[in-house]
């Protein structure tokens, strides 16, 4: 089974994809393994929040993601 | 009356202002704001990506605490996705209450947050490409001003 991960708004640059599909369960060092580099680095900061099948996690690093899951990277926002 | 909607084409503020205005009989006041793509800067179109299982969800949670901070009777708030050109409206906010100050606070409210504490991520297209846009200093501290609770 695999966990669809998906980089939202300007992580999609960094990563080069929308989204990328790996090898469950992921947690918040395989997470760190799996993206590029360049969004490896920006994930611990403050400004980009996680979401686990819909519900952004209030702490990101105890991610616990299974099988069917979607984890969005989720950057600063701006709307209106 | 509430209405929460995302839509993905160019709309007319007009015609949802009317009839939202025509379904809260016996209003006092309604208030309402359109934000639209600013054409002044170079940009020759906007591209707003949203995030489905949190930004519709998000826009209902900010609904609720506008209906429960203040007296409203009624709600629009509707959000464009996608791509949109110069002068597309991409947002309208209206609030209909029994007096004018909530009406006018409840759409304040609304915008602020949905300026820079909702699930979309905003880009322009320039000569040069596309450019992400951060919320500015301002739309942070427009935000802020509503995290002072309310006098009891």
């Amino acid at each position: 089974m695999l966990v669809r991960v998906l980089f939202l708004g300007p992580l999609a640059d960094l990563a080069g994809t929308d989204a990328i599909s790996v090898p469950a369960p992921l947690d918040w060092a395989g997470l760190l393994e799996a993206v590029a580099p360049a969004v490896a680095e920006l994930l611990p900061g403050e400004r980009v929040k996680v979401a686990c099948s819909g519900r952004v996690l209030t702490d990101k690093k105890s991610l616990r993601a299974v099988g069917g899951d979607e984890v969005a990277l989720l950057p600063p926002v701006s709307g209106g | 009356m509430r209405d929460i909607r995302l839509l993905t084409e160019m709309f007319i503020p007009g015609s949802l202002i009317g009839p939202f205005t025509q379904a809260n009989p016996g209003l006092g006041g309604v208030c309402t704001f359109v934000g639209e793509v600013r054409g002044d800067d170079g940009a020759e179109a906007l591209e707003l990506i949203h995030y489905e299982p949190l930004t519709l969800p998000g826009m209902d949670r900010l609904a609720d605490r506008a209906f429960g901070r203040f007296d409203l009777m009624g709600l629009l708030m509707v959000h464009r996705i996608g791509i949109l050109r110069t002068g597309e409206p991409i947002v309208c906010v209206s609030a209909a209450a029994r007096h004018r100050r909530d009406a006018i606070d409840a759409v304040d409210f609304c915008m602020d947050h949905l300026k820079s504490a909702a699930w979309f991520w905003k880009r322009e297209k320039r000569a040069d490409g596309w450019h992400w846009i951060e919320p500015r200093a301002e739309d942070h501290a427009g935000l802020a001003r509503w995290e002072v609770p309310p006098p009891a």
